[in-house]
């Protein structure tokens, strides 16, 4: 493969790009594409992947429950929210895998920690100091030399030895509605700000502004837009996308309908931009811990520890669920609150990358989770093949 | 807040992760202070790259002549040109200012710098400051705000950019060789302007309850005819001011319960001089002060002292600032200010450790949150009060501007460890807890920006 940087580059800052995006490794020896799609604020496994078989589900979430006859159907035991029309249907197209009861090794419950552990690969927050998806760059691109991102920050995986430059868009997301409440929480002691965002919320709601986050980037333009780069025969091979909203401490049931929306739209676009090259991609989707397994007093859940994973792609060995399912009875609990978990999410995400891009997969373990105990093998995660000149 | 806090916040730009071994502001953050006027630098590096007034005066002149000169055809474009090198001077400009501040060793009185040049405040919405504005702000009052106010004002109203933003540059006196020349030709294009006049005396010196008159202003105004802009030879060397005799008013001024002879030039500066030291003076800039450093209604007590010391020391300001510094109001706790957008937009950038920003970026923000730099669109200033600047929608642009921000330097920034570093020992309990119940570095960064504590200095 022939790698035209400058043009690359002129064609890259003529895109605009959507925001969060990094890109990195624009000179790999392989035409799979890797795409690491991050769930920052604890996501609902819970919800997302539905125990069906579990009487413990309805139980622990009352009203917050979903009803099993709206949810998409995956085998016997799992059943996927309904907002995910688009993954349901990659599921049964074999291109879609789900994970449930997956966490790193960590057992805290903060995001910032828990975000650093996932991006760093580490046992302990902030002992490695550079990202697994650097590492996993330096183990292909030539030279190291040619990676690039593209997000208004350098997210911390993609962080360390190789310098992935990055690439302010120029169209930026107004404030989240998650941003929106929290500031409301702010300043709920200060008289003069709480009246003022008050106001600012009234004003807001009335230009329709509240539902839908409209005025956001539209997702499905957004995975379009990703995928635009990676389908260049000169472009990048992996990128990271960054999600948000995803700590739905309270009005779970919509705010959570709402993101798994925008997930769906995402993958949707990504795959619709990548045109064949989906078949030669691998998408990840990870969060850095789950929620409660019960419901709390606030219409949501708070942190947890075991959550679900995905990986969907053309590249992907799927149509399966692969949990090691503990159960939802109060005895199986982890610390009496929380999914357990039994599957290591780094052991995860060192054999997909092993199996993406040919690495040996011991190799793999050592360099991007340096301090992982010994993980067990999983079954292929991929189908054959995908080293192409 | 702690004396440490105001030290940085209320008094200086904000902290800036080089502040914070080194200076050690908490052990004795008034002498910190005080000595920031002595370390002080007019022209530091950012500005120094620039060109100065008088190579912009000339530039201006040589584009005039070249228009003059030029055939009818080629005028539209030349004057495009023109506009488009001076938008790009502007962006220049704000760029240095920012720098400026993000780099300064000395923010108290950088900070002074700001306030002085929004006390005598061009705007750039008219069109031929645009150029002019940094200029101003680098040559006739950095140089100027640690001596005696009278150099300070005579100073300002002489640059180019206040000659042309108040009119003064084509102000003639009717009874001038030149206003009686226009008047027997076609028409009557020269005549009195009376905005400078009017505006040294409402905003720059006494104030608009300062005791003066539209008799005053008709006079003052008189007396400064031919304070101008320089022509031809004058401009190609790029001297800033010119006196033009033959556009000055004769005769004996009446203003104010004093005479001034008619000394050409020296009339209108002996006005200026007696204006410096007014008593109402005083007490306009002693008010302005406090209120810019201590509280939107600040304590009549401190505003006595300040404007005493200002007329004891015959406006040298130096002493002024330093009765405020060890003035107990001062440093009374309590929330203080509301930031103004270049308060928070500085501080932001500071507390990232920033020294620098992209010149349209900042230029940029500026425009979101409300304060383009150098526009007030008044010869006023922008407000210097919470009514200003507190209000739902500029609220809300500056919470998005925060959210911006933290998705910019979320990854590498903790927010949970810089907080209290920014804020030390003020960091509300409040705020601590919501920054470390965010979901994203990014959330909590934003949050940070947006909290209470720094919303106010």
């Amino acid at each position: 493969m022939n790698l035209d940087r400058r043009a690359f580059l002129a064609g890259a800052t003529a895109l605009l790009a959507a925001p969060r995006i990094s890109f990195a490794g624009a000179a790999l020896p392989t035409e799979r594409r890797f795409v690491f799609i991050i769930q920052r604020g604890a996501a609902d496994g819970l919800d997302t992947v539905i125990p069906t078989a579990d009487p413990g589900y309805a139980r622990l979430r009352g009203a917050l429950a979903i009803a099993p006859e709206t949810a998409l159907r995956l085998d016997g035991s799992f059943a996927l929210h309904p907002s995910l029309a688009t993954l349901h249907g990659l599921y049964g197209a074999g291109q879609a895998s789900f994970f449930h009861a997956v966490a790193s090794p960590y057992r805290e419950r903060s995001h910032f920690d828990g975000q650093n552990i996932l991006e760093t690969g580490g046992r302990a927050p902030h002992a490695l100091k550079d990202g697994w998806m650097n590492r996993l760059v330096g183990l292909l691109s030539r030279g190291g030399r040619d990676a690039i991102a593209f997000a208004p920050t350098l997210p911390m995986a993609l962080s360390g030895a190789l310098a992935v430059p990055s690439y302010a868009p120029s169209a930026l997301p107004d404030a989240s509605e998650d941003l929106m409440l929290r500031v409301r929480q702010l300043y709920a002691n200060d008289v003069q700000l709480h009246a003022l965002w008050s106001a600012a919320l009234d004003a807001r709601a009335m230009a329709g502004a509240m539902d839908g986050q409209a005025g956001r980037q539209d997702p499905g333009e957004q995975g379009r837009i990703a995928a635009g780069f990676l389908v260049r025969a000169d472009g990048p091979r992996i990128a990271m996308i960054e999600t948000g909203g995803w700590d739905t401490h309270s009005g779970q049931a919509g705010r959570l309908a709402l993101q798994l929306r925008r997930l769906d739209g995402l993958v949707a676009g990504l795959r619709q931009g990548l045109g064949s090259a989906w078949e030669q991609t691998v998408v990840l989707v990870a969060t850095e811990f789950g929620r409660t397994a019960a419901a709390n007093g606030t219409g949501g859940t708070d942190h947890g520890t075991g959550a679900a994973a995905m990986l969907l792609g053309g590249a992907v060995q799927g149509g399966g669920v692969l949990a090691d399912w503990p159960g939802l009875a109060p005895a199986n609990l982890f610390e009496e609150r929380d999914l357990r978990p039994t599957l290591g999410l780094d052991t995860l995400i060192a054999q997909v990358c092993a199996e993406a891009f040919w690495i040996d997969p011991e190799r793999a373990v050592r360099t991007l989770f340096p301090q992982a105990a010994a993980g067990q093998r999983l079954p292929r995660l991929l189908r054959g093949q995908g080293l192409s000149g | 807040m702690t004396t440490a806090s105001i030290a940085l916040n209320r008094f200086g730009l904000g902290a800036h992760p080089a502040d914070w071994p080194g200076q050690r502001p908490a052990d004795e953050p008034r002498r910190w202070l005080l000595s920031q006027l002595d370390a002080y630098e007019p022209l530091p590096t950012p500005w120094r790259a620039l060109p100065r007034t008088p190579q912009i005066v000339a530039e201006s002149g040589a584009q005039q002549r070249a228009w003059r000169q030029a055939p009818e055809a080629q005028r539209a474009g030349l004057r495009q040109a023109w506009r488009r090198s001076q938008g790009a001077a502007y962006r220049a400009a704000v760029g240095a200012r920012v720098a400026s501040a993000l780099q300064t060793p000395t923010p108290f009185a950088e900070r002074l710098v700001h306030f002085w040049a929004n006390h005598f405040a061009v705007s750039v919405d008219k069109q031929p400051v645009t150029g002019l504005a940094g200029g101003f702000e680098a040559d006739a009052i950095r140089p100027h705000i640690h001596g005696r106010f009278e150099d300070l004002l005579a100073a300002a109203v002489r640059h180019p950019a206040m000659l042309v933003y108040l009119d003064q540059a084509r102000s003639t006196g009717p009874d001038s060789p030149a206003g009686r020349r226009a008047r027997r030709g076609q028409g009557n294009k020269a005549g009195l302007n009376e905005n400078l006049a009017r505006e040294i005396l409402e905003l720059h010196t006494l104030g608009v309850r300062g005791g003066y008159t539209q008799h005053d202003v008709t006079e003052f105004a008189r007396a400064l005819t031919g304070w101008t802009l320089p022509d031809g030879e004058a401009a190609g060397q790029g001297a800033p001011f010119r006196f033009a005799p033959a556009m000055h008013e004769p005769g004996t001024r009446h203003l104010l319960g004093r005479s001034y002879a008619d000394e050409g030039e020296a009339q209108a500066r002996a006005i200026l001089r007696d204006l410096a030291t007014a008593s109402a003076t005083a007490d306009h800039i002693a008010l302005k002060l406090a209120r810019h450093f201590v509280s939107d209604e600040p304590p009549a007590a401190l505003v006595r002292r300040l404007a005493d010391t200002f007329r004891r020391s015959g406006g040298e300001l130096t002493s002024v600032y330093r009765e405020l510094v060890v003035a107990p109001e001062a440093w009374a706790a309590g929330p203080g200010k509301f930031k103004s957008p270049w308060d928070w937009m500085v501080s932001s950038m500071r507390a990232l450790g920033r020294r620098e920003m992209p010149a349209a970026q900042a230029a940029g923000l500026m425009n979101q949150l409300g304060q383009p730099v150098w526009r007030p669109g008044s010869p006023a200033g922008y407000g210097d009060t919470a009514a200003a600047w507190a209000a739902p929608d500029a609220l809300l642009r500056r919470v998005e501007a925060a959210a911006r921000l933290g998705a910019g330097a979320g990854a590498l920034v903790d927010a949970r460890a810089l907080a209290p570093r920014v804020l030390p020992s003020s960091l509300g309990e409040h705020t601590r807890l919501a920054i470390a119940a965010a979901d994203s570095p990014a959330t909590a960064l934003a949050l940070l920006f947006a909290s209470p504590d720094f919303l106010r200095r």
